[in-house]
């Protein structure tokens, strides 16, 4: 899951209102930097996709125009719908559980009846410094049936276990690790979205004879609302992007991971091995409309009440 | 497992550093040469040497390096930068890339005989007869010389070959009394009775691997893939094909084939400690064992490819690879010149020397290397075998203008019959679906 590097608190912030700065062209000088390079590295690229988009290149034949044809294409192709199908189910699942828990463990630390608080954060966020190839590789290995950990306990309390890779439960073990990778992350961002509740409410809320569970819903949980919006919006991102971990378990069970098993991972196949780039262009640019709509739908809907 | 030689370590484009102190005389060379007028790609190869250039090779083969500081040494008005953009499937990307883009492309690239056809058809190999290639006929073995050719036209030269053999564990086949299958009917039966005997003990490990089942179709008759120009037939029924299917449905459905993917970290273990009995896979895998499999030293032997007739004596071909002269280079003869010198010149013991299986006819047949005795193979002549298995190659295989992608969706169709219930047969009409699909895409005419 790669995770967009927006600043957490960007989206939460609304910008205060400023006088117009006269002289207009002093302003693009400061952000010129930036449009430029924005320019070059997002606007151009999506740009040169939409126009391939309309094309199509072929081995014998060479390059037509097709208008919107691999637009019809994706909207009828079985495999691009099986490919949003998992990632869906994959969202619906594995993103409730993992913020889940991340919550959980930020309330937990945030309550301040830990032993070894400081410990217990580190440890926890630990898994995010670990690059996802690596996390990927590594879980990859205990996965293994014959010399992975699973193996190891096959073995020693000969037992059967089910093959983590096998094609029914890939899905799932690509969640474990996604979920081992960013429980920390978020984690983060729900206490240090706790840490800023002004002590005084916990206060009144004990002269009130407010019990710790009255406490974590009427004030703890109203208070990281925004937190908790821009978390599930960076997961929803994630989901819809899953590409790392599926791309290096392929080369540990071929038939489970297929090439077109998320959109990314078959976009990706498109491209590099079948050659077909302006269709690649087409699957990619659905996906990330795809994404933005329902990124946007989480954040109206979950920003409404806060208004 | 469609791999040459040893699996190139995934190293950063490697310029030779040696190669560096030529460049000098290599520019003042390429000066004089445009004072001279160009000297055309018609020229002759000969004297294109003798006038000097530069040349970009692309190869990930660890023994091209050494090939190419022996040609210089000999021409010195030469100078070659060789690059590493990747293994296989990287480097065709990037070699696919760079002829798009009609900038950057090698005067020379490495190429497997499978992803030969696709860069042919689409007109970026130069045809070498004119440079003098169809002389070469009867250098090489049947199956590389084959695979090099397209139509009329040859575009490239085989610098190594797979040749299929039975690479198998003595210490395992003695253990359990079992005879070293002789027919495929023989080895069903031996993986039945390893696997019995010792529940952890596998005939071979196969996690869908398309070199291998095209490789097992050839070897069985099968043509699955005719190609005629632009005009295409698929047919993954035909009788070969078929006798692949039942053989590799009866190891799959019954487990007797380890689930461990080629090339892994498992797969390597496997073949060290007894897990996996058995190999059939392209003579240059005795370089992989050697390097990959140290534990099994002294353990492993080579035997004839198993039959599906007994009596006969045919083999098919396994991964391997040639370097191809690109339409795009500058200069055809000078690149040419270099590339007979690797592939048919003294480039042949130097890769023999780096532990690569020859494609030469005379190299095969030299006494000295059907008597080199292998010390990881318990000291046998493991040559005898394999050079055998490469006169004994099948002919008339061709492979797929887009094999490259056709690969790459094997484990999608035909994978599904090793963990579902789907069968191979019906994975291959899977299989054989999309390729049609694909290559009418790309404005082939499939049928």
């Amino acid at each position: 899951m790669t995770q967009t590097a927006v600043p957490v608190a960007a989206a939460a912030l609304t910008a205060p209102r400023r006088r117009r700065t006269r002289g207009s062209w002093t302003g693009w000088g400061f952000v010129g930097p930036f449009m430029a390079v924005f320019a070059l590295v997002f606007l151009a690229p999506i740009a040169y996709s939409l126009w391939i988009s309309l094309f199509r290149t072929q081995l014998v034949g060479g390059t037509t125009f097709v208008g919107l044809e691999n637009y019809q294409r994706a909207l009828e192709d079985p495999q691009f719908w099986s490919a949003l199908g998992r990632v869906t189910a994959f969202l619906a699942v594995q993103v409730p559980v993992m913020l889940g828990i991340a919550l959980l463990v930020a309330l937990a630390l945030d309550s301040g009846r830990l032993y070894g608080r400081d410990f217990f954060r580190i440890s926890i966020f630990l898994p995010y410094a670990v690059p996802a190839v690596v996390a990927t590789l590594m879980w990859g290995f205990m996965y293994g049936t014959r010399f992975g950990l699973v193996g190891n306990i096959n073995d020693a309390l000969g037992t059967t276990l089910p093959n983590p890779l096998s094609p029914d439960l890939v899905l799932a073990a690509i969640g474990n690790i996604v979920t081992w990778e960013f429980v920390g992350y978020n984690m983060l961002i729900f206490y240090s979205a706790l840490r800023t509740v002004p002590t005084s409410l916990y206060e009144a809320a004990e002269i009130d004879g407010a019990g710790q569970w009255r406490v974590i819903t009427a004030i703890k949980l109203p208070a990281i609302r925004g937190a908790l919006v821009v978390a599930t919006i960076f997961s929803i991102i994630g989901s819809f992007q899953l590409f790392n971990e599926p791309s290096i378990l392929q080369s540990l069970a071929p038939n489970a991971i297929t090439t077109y098993f998320t959109p990314n991972l078959y976009a990706f196949s498109l491209s590099f091995s079948g050659q077909q780039y302006n269709y690649s262009a087409t699957v990619a640019l659905i996906m990330g409309v795809l994404t933005m709509v329902i990124a946007y739908v989480v954040q109206l809907r979950g920003m409404r009440k806060e208004a | 497992m469609t791999r040459t030689t040893r699996p190139a370590r995934p190293s950063a484009a490697r310029r030779s550093t040696a190669l560096r102190g030529a460049a000098v005389v290599g520019a003042l060379a390429l000066t004089l040469a445009a004072c001279s007028g160009g000297g055309g790609s018609d020229a002759d190869p000969e004297a294109a040497a003798e006038e000097g250039g530069e040349l970009l090779v692309w190869a990930w083969d660890p023994t091209v390096e050494p090939i190419a500081e022996a040609y210089m040494e000999a021409n010195p008005d030469v100078t070659i930068e060789l690059v590493n953009a990747g293994t296989g499937n990287d480097q065709y990307t990037a070699l696919q890339n760079a002829i798009s883009a009609g900038s950057g492309v090698p005067d020379l690239a490495q190429i497997e005989y499978y992803a030969l056809p696709q860069f042919a058809i689409g007109e970026s190999l130069a045809d070498l007869t004119e440079l003098g290639a169809d002389e070469l006929e009867g250098t090489y073995t049947p199956g590389p010389w084959n695979a090099v050719q397209q139509g009329e036209g040859v575009y490239g030269l085989p610098l190594d070959s797979g040749p299929m053999a039975l690479f198998y564990n003595e210490e395992l086949f003695t253990q359990h009394g079992i005879e070293v299958p002789t027919t495929w009917e023989e080895y069903v039966a031996a993986a039945r009775t390893l696997h019995a005997a010792d529940p952890n003990a596998y005939i071979t490990a196969d996690t869908g691997d398309a070199g291998l089942a095209t490789s097992l179709m050839w070897q069985a008759g099968g043509r699955p893939f005719q190609v005629e120009g632009t005009d295409v037939t698929v047919d993954l029924a035909d009788e070969g094909s078929q006798q692949y299917a039942e053989l590799w449905q009866q190891l799959v459905g019954e487990d007797l084939v380890a689930p461990i993917s080629a090339w892994s970290d498992e797969w390597y273990q496997g073949l060290g400690n007894g897990t996996i009995a058995t190999l059939v896979t392209g003579a240059w895998m005795p370089g992989n064992f050697e390097s990959g499999v140290p534990e099994g030293s002294g353990k492993w032997r080579v035997a004839p490819m198993p039959q599906w007739e007994a009596g006969e004596s045919v083999t098919a071909e396994n991964g391997g690879s040639a370097m191809s002269v690109m339409e795009a280079s500058e200069n055809k003869a000078l690149a040419y010149d270099f590339l007979e010198f690797a592939s048919a010149g003294d480039g042949v013991q130097i890769r023999i020397d780096g532990g690569g299986f020859p494609a030469t006819v005379a190299d095969l047949e030299s006494e000295e290397y059907l008597g080199t005795e292998s010390e990881y193979f318990g000291g046998q002549k493991i040559n005898e075998v394999l050079s055998q298995a490469a006169a004994d190659v099948s002919e008339g295989w061709q492979y797929l203008p887009f094999q490259v992608y056709a690969n790459s969706v094997f484990n999608d169709t035909v994978g599904q019959a090793y963990v579902s219930d789907a069968t191979i047969a019906e994975g291959l009409s899977a299989w054989q679906e999309q390729l049609v699909t694909y290559g009418n895409d790309q404005g082939f005419t499939v049928e």
